[in-house]
C-alpha cells in the first residue's frame, strides 16, 4: 500500500493531542472574578511583604484603567477576566526532601511527560523547577547551585527570602504598567522562578523549569526574573505542555532578564501547549511578555521553539542599552490546523558598537495563520550599530497564510540594518530528489522542515534539540500537500 | 456643507461626491494613531488656512513655466495653473485618443460611459482619497482606445502661483488605457511662489488587457509645498504597467500607490528615488495586491536621506489565495548622511498562497569607505567621489526609464541637488 499525502493528511487530522491528559491533584482554587480583594488575598496566600503587596495592587489599577490590545494580527474570542479564577496550587504543598515523598499521581504526570525528575537528574544534570499549576512543587540541584551562591528558587520563596534583589529588579524591564497583559500579571502572579547568578559565576548546569497548566478554568499568570550579575553566564530553558481541554486557557506570563556588564543570558523555550482540536475547538491563549536588558558587554539570546497555543502573542524583546552589548533572536514557529501566531522580536539599540541578530523561521500548515512582527529600532546614540534580520516563512497547503510585519527605524548615520524575507513551499523538485533516491515523501519533507529549521535548532541546547525536533515532526506530519 | 454650493450638483458624480464628503466628515485627516500614517503626521500643514476653491485669475506666460517641463520632446501637455486649466499653455487632442480635462468629460454626454465604468471605481475610500473625490473639480482625462500607440509622452503639470496665501489643490487624474494600447505619462506638482500649498491629488489609473502603461512623478517641488499622492491602478491581463517616483523636493510628500492585478501574467513595477535633505519628509507607502495566478511585481526603491530629513517605506505586498505562482519582489534600500536623519521602514508581506515566490529586502547603511578612499587615491575629490556613489546607488531604478530625456533631467536634478557636476549623463 502507497502512503500517499491524502493519507498523511488525514491521520494528521484525526491526530489527538499527545500529550492531553488531565492529573487529578485536589487544588486549592479561588473564585473566579478578580478585584482588590482577590489581588490583596493572593499576596496574603503568598506570605507577601506589605511593599508587594502594594505593588500588586498599583499593577491592578493601571490593568482597570486599560483596554485590551487589538492590532495584533489574530482573531478569538477575548477572555473573560471576571470568568477566571486566578489562583490554583496543588493542594497540599509539602517540602519534599526527595522524590518519594511527592504524590505519586504528579510523578506520574512527569513519566507521560517523558521528564520524570529522577531520568532528568541522571540525563543530563538539569536542575529542575517544577511548576504545576503556578506553585513549585519540586526544586532539585538547589545544594550544588547554593555553593556557587547561585539563587535558583520560586518567586514567592525568592520574595520571602531575598527581598533586596526583588525589589531591586522587579518590573524594571517590564514596568507594571508596560501593556494590558503585564499589568494583569503584575496583579494577580501566582509563581514563578527566580534566578541570581553572582558576579563572575558560570552556572554550571543548564537550569530549567517545566510548566504545566492544570486545573480547569484556571489562567496561569507565571513571573520570571532572571539576574545575570557581572561577568556570569547562565542557560535557561523553559519548556510546557499542557492537558488536553475544550474552553480556552489564558496564559499571560512575563519574563525579565536582566545581563549586567559581561554577563550572557540564553534563554531557550520550547513551548507545546494544547494548540485546540482540528476544527479549532480550544487551545491555549499564550499572551506573554518577554523582555530582557543588556548593559555593557553583555549579551542576551533568546531561543524558542513555538508549535503549541492556539493563540500566541510573543515578542521576547532586547534593550541593548550598554555598548558593546548584543542582542540575538533564533525563532520557529509552526502553526497547523486553526493555530495563530503573531509572534516576533524587539531590539532596541540604545548604547554603542551594539549588534542584533534576528532569525525567524515561521511554517504554517492547515488553516493556520503565522505572522512576523519585528521592531530594529536604533537611537541616534547607538553608533556603529548593527542588525541582520532574516524571516523566512514555509507555506504548506493553500489555505493557511504567511505575514511578515518587520518595523526598522534608523536615527543614526553609522547604523547598518539589513532586512531579508522568503516566502515559499516545499519545491516539487526537492521532493522529487529525495523521492528518487528512495526517501519517501513524509521523510522527505521531516528532512527538508528540520533543513529549513536547522539555524536556529542549532542554538537550542543539546537536550531541548532533539525534543524540539521530535515536536516539528509531531506538529508538522502529513501537513504537507 | 458649505462648499456645496459651489459644487456642480447635475453632474454624474454627483452621489460619488456626497458620499465622499460624508466618509471625509466621518474619519477626518488620518493622525498618527492610524497604523498607515504612524510615522506621517500631518499636523504641520494643516495649521495653514488653505482655500480650497481660489478665485482669482491668474496670468502665467510660458516663459515663467519654461524650465519646469520636458521640452526637448514632443509631448501633449495638460497644465493647470492653481487647480484651472489653462489652455493657452496645454496641448491636448481628441484624435484618434482623448486628452484632455476632466472637468469637460465630467460635462460632455459623450464621456459618460467611461465616467460611470471608471470613475472612483479603483480609489480606496478612505478619507484622504474622499476628500479629493468631494471637492475636486478638475484634472486630466485620458482615454486611449484599442490597439493605440500614442507617440508622444503626455505631461500633466500642475503649478500653483501663491496669489492665494495658502492655497489646497485637489487634482483628479483618470487614465484609461484600453487593450494593446501604449501610453507613457509624465507628471509633476510645482510652486511657483514660496506661499505654502497642500496638494492632494488622486489618479486612477485602467490598464487594459496586454497594454503598456509607464508612469514618471517628478518631485522636486518647492519647501513650502506639500504632496499627498494618491495612485491607484487597476490592470487586466498580460499588462505591464510602471510607475518611477522622483522625490527631491517639497516639505512633506507622501506617495500612495496602490497596485491590484486583476487578471493573469500581469507585470507590474514600482521604483523610486528619493534624495532629501533639510528638513523634508518622503514617505513611500505602497501596495501590490496579487488577485490572480502568474503575475509578477517589482518593487524597488532607493533613498538617501541628510540633514534633518526623514523617510518612510512601507511597502505591502498581499497574494490571495488564488493567486497561485506569484513572483513579488520588493527591495528598499537606504542611506544615511546624518545622524539628524531618521528613517523608518516597514516591508510587509501578507501571503495566502502557498506556491509563490515572494521577498524582501531592506538595508540601511552608509557609503562604501573603501570605494571613497579609492577613488580619492585616484584623484576624485571627496564631493565628487560622493556624489558617484550616490548616483550608482540610485542606477537600477534609473535604468528601467524608458525616455532618455527623463533620465537626463533626473539626472541634472540629482547633479544640482548634490552640488556637483559631473561632465556625463547616468
Amino acid at each position: 500500500m502507497k502512503y500517499t499525502e491524502d493519507d498523511l493528511r488525514e491521520e494528521l487530522k484525526t491526530k489527538e493531542y499527545e500529550y492531553g491528559f488531565y492529573t487529578d491533584i485536589e487544588s486549592d482554587t479561588f473564585p473566579v472574578g478578580l478585584n482588590e480583594d482577590v489581588v490583596r488575598a493572593i499576596s496574603m496566600k503568598k506570605e507577601e511583604p506589605e511593599w508587594m503587596t502594594e505593588w500588586r495592587l498599583e499593577a491592578y489599577r493601571y490593568w482597570e484603567s486599560m483596554i485590551e490590545p487589538e492590532w495584533a494580527n489574530v482573531n478569538y474570542k477575548k477572555p473573560d477576566f471576571q470568568g477566571i479564577s486566578y489562583y490554583s496550587a496543588p493542594n497540599k504543598k509539602p517540602k519534599y526532601e526527595s522524590l518519594d515523598e511527592v504524590d505519586p499521581e504528579l510523578l506520574d504526570t512527569f513519566k507521560k511527560l517523558g521528564i520524570s525528575l529522577d531520568e532528568q537528574k541522571m540525563l543530563a544534570g538539569v536542575a529542575m523547577d517544577v511548576v504545576v499549576d503556578s506553585v513549585s512543587v519540586a526544586t532539585s540541584f538547589k545544594k550544588s547551585l547554593g555553593e556557587k551562591g547561585i539563587i535558583f528558587c520560586s518567586i514567592s520563596e525568592a520574595i520571602r527570602e531575598h527581598p533586596a534583589l526583588v525589589k531591586k529588579y522587579l518590573g524594571t524591564v517590564v514596568p507594571q504598567r508596560d501593556n494590558f497583559y503585564a499589568a494583569l500579571n503584575s496583579a494577580v502572579f501566582s509563581d514563578g522562578s527566580f534566578c541570581y547568578i553572582p558576579k563572575g559565576v558560570r552556572c554550571p548546569m543548564e537550569l530549567s523549569t517545566y510548566f504545566r497548566i492544570n486545573q480547569a478554568g484556571t489562567g496561569q499568570f507565571e513571573r520570571t526574573l532572571l539576574i545575570a550579575d557581572e561577568g556570569s553566564y547562565v542557560s535557561y530553558l523553559e519548556g510546557c505542555t499542557a492537558p488536553s481541554r475544550d474552553e480556552n486557557q489564558l496564559h499571560a506570563a512575563v519574563v525579565e532578564l536582566i545581563a549586567l556588564d559581561d554577563a550572557e543570558i540564553k534563554y531557550s523555550t520550547v513551548q507545546n501547549w494544547y494548540p485546540g482540536n482540528a476544527e479549532g475547538k480550544g487551545g491555549v491563549y499564550n499572551f506573554v511578555t518577554k523582555r530582557g536588558i543588556c548593559e555593557k558587554n553583555a549579551k542576551i539570546s533568546w531561543t524558542q521553539v513555538e508549535t503549541g497555543s492556539a493563540i500566541t502573542w510573543k515578542y521576547p524583546s532586547c534593550i541593548l542599552k550598554g555598548d558593546n552589548s548584543v542582542g540575538e533572536f533564533y525563532s520557529i514557529a509552526v502553526t497547523n490546523n486553526y493555530q495563530q501566531a503573531d509572534t516576533g522580536t524587539k531590539m532596541i539599540h540604545l548604547g554603542k558598537n551594539t549588534k542584533s541578530t534576528i532569525i525567524s523561521k515561521g511554517i504554517s500548515a492547515g488553516h493556520s495563520q503565522n505572522s512576523y512582527r519585528g521592531l530594529v529600532h536604533i537611537s541616534a546614540r547607538a553608533d556603529n550599530a548593527r542588525n541582520f534580520s532574516q524571516c523566512d516563512s514555509l507555506l504548506m497547503g493553500n489555505a493557511c497564510g504567511a505575514h511578515t510585519f518587520p518595523y526598522i527605524e534608523a536615527k543614526n548615520k553609522s547604523a547598518k540594518v539589513e532586512h531579508e524575507a522568503t516566502t515559499s513551499k516545499i519545491g516539487e523538485d526537492q521532493i522529487f530528489y529525495c523521492n528518487q533516491r528512495g526517501i519517501d515523501t513524509e521523510k522527505a519533507i521531516a528532512l527538508i522542515v528540520n533543513g529549513f529549521s536547522k539555524e536556529v535548532l542549532n542554538k537550542l541546547p543539546m537536550e531541548f534539540a532533539v525534543e524540539a525536533q521530535k515536536l516539528l515532526e509531531i506538529s508538522l506530519e502529513g501537513s504537507v500537500g | 456643507m458649505a462648499f456645496e454650493n459651489l459644487v456642480d450638483v447635475e453632474s454624474p458624480i454627483h452621489d460619488v461626491r456626497s458620499e465622499a464628503i460624508k466618509t471625509f466628515e466621518d474619519e477626518g485627516f488620518p493622525s498618527k494613531r492610524n497604523e498607515d500614517w504612524k510615522y506621517t503626521s500631518l499636523n504641520s500643514i494643516l495649521k495653514h488656512d488653505y482655500s480650497v476653491f481660489p478665485k482669482q485669475e491668474n496670468h502665467t506666460e510660458y516663459r515663467d513655466i519654461k524650465k519646469y517641463l520636458i521640452n526637448d520632446i514632443d509631448s501633449y501637455k495638460i497644465i493647470f495653473i492653481d487647480g484651472k486649466y489653462s489652455s493657452h499653455l496645454s496641448q491636448t487632442t481628441h484624435e484618434g485618443i482623448d486628452v484632455c480635462l476632466m472637468s469637460s468629460a465630467l460635462a460632455k454626454p459623450k464621456y459618460r460611459p467611461i465616467i460611470e465604468n471608471y470613475f472612483n471605481k479603483a480609489a480606496t475610500k478612505d478619507s484622504i482619497s474622499s476628500l479629493n473625490t468631494a471637492f475636486s473639480q478638475e484634472g486630466a482625462y485620458i482615454h486611449i482606445p484599442k490597439n493605440k500607440l500614442v507617440e508622444k509622452p503626455i505631461q500633466i503639470v500642475h503649478f500653483s502661483t501663491g496669489n492665494e496665501s495658502a492655497l489646497m489643490l485637489q487634482p483628479r487624474n483618470l487614465i484609461v488605457v484600453d487593450e494593446n494600447s501604449h501610453v507613457q505619462i509624465i507628471e509633476r506638482h510645482q510652486s511657483l511662489t514660496e506661499n505654502p500649498v497642500l496638494t492632494n491629488c488622486v489618479t486612477e489609473i485602467f490598464a487594459g488587457k496586454r497594454s503598456i502603461v509607464d508612469y514618471y512623478k517628478i518631485q522636486n517641488d518647492k519647501q513650502s509645498a506639500s504632496l499627498i499622492d494618491n495612485t491607484f491602478i487597476k490592470q487586466k491581463d498580460e499588462s505591464h504597467a510602471s510607475v518611477h517616483t522622483f522625490s527631491f523636493g517639497g516639505n512633506l510628500t507622501r506617495n500612495n500607490l496602490s497596485f491590484y492585478q486583476e487578471g493573469e501574467r500581469i507585470d507590474s513595477t514600482l521604483k523610486g528615488v528619493t534624495i532629501i535633505g533639510d528638513k523634508q519628509h518622503v514617505d513611500h507607502n505602497t501596495l501590490v495586491h496579487h488577485i490572480e495566478p502568474n503575475c509578477e511585481s517589482h518593487q524597488d526603491y532607493k533613498g538617501i536621506f541628510g540633514d534633518r530629513s526623514t523617510g518612510v517605506f512601507n511597502g505591502k505586498v498581499l497574494v490571495n489565495k488564488e493567486a497561485q505562482k506569484t513572483n513579488a519582489f520588493q527591495s528598499n534600500n537606504n542611506i544615511l548622511l546624518t545622524d539628524k536623519a531618521s528613517i523608518n521602514t516597514k516591508p510587509q508581506l501578507e501571503i495566502f498562497a502557498d506556491d509563490v515566490k515572494c521577498s524582501h529586502g531592506c538595508t540601511i547603511g552608509q557609503l562604501d569607505e573603501d570605494a571613497m578612499f579609492y577613488m580619492q587615491s585616484r584623484g576624485i575629490p571627496e564631493k565628487e567621489a560622493r556624489a558617484l556613489l550616490m548616483f550608482a546607488f540610485s542606477n537600477n531604478v534609473m535604468n528601467s526609464v524608458k525616455i532618455p530625456e527623463i533620465k537626463q533631467r533626473i539626472t541634472k536634478i540629482i547633479a544640482n541637488k548634490l552640488g556637483v557636476n559631473l561632465g556625463f549623463d547616468l
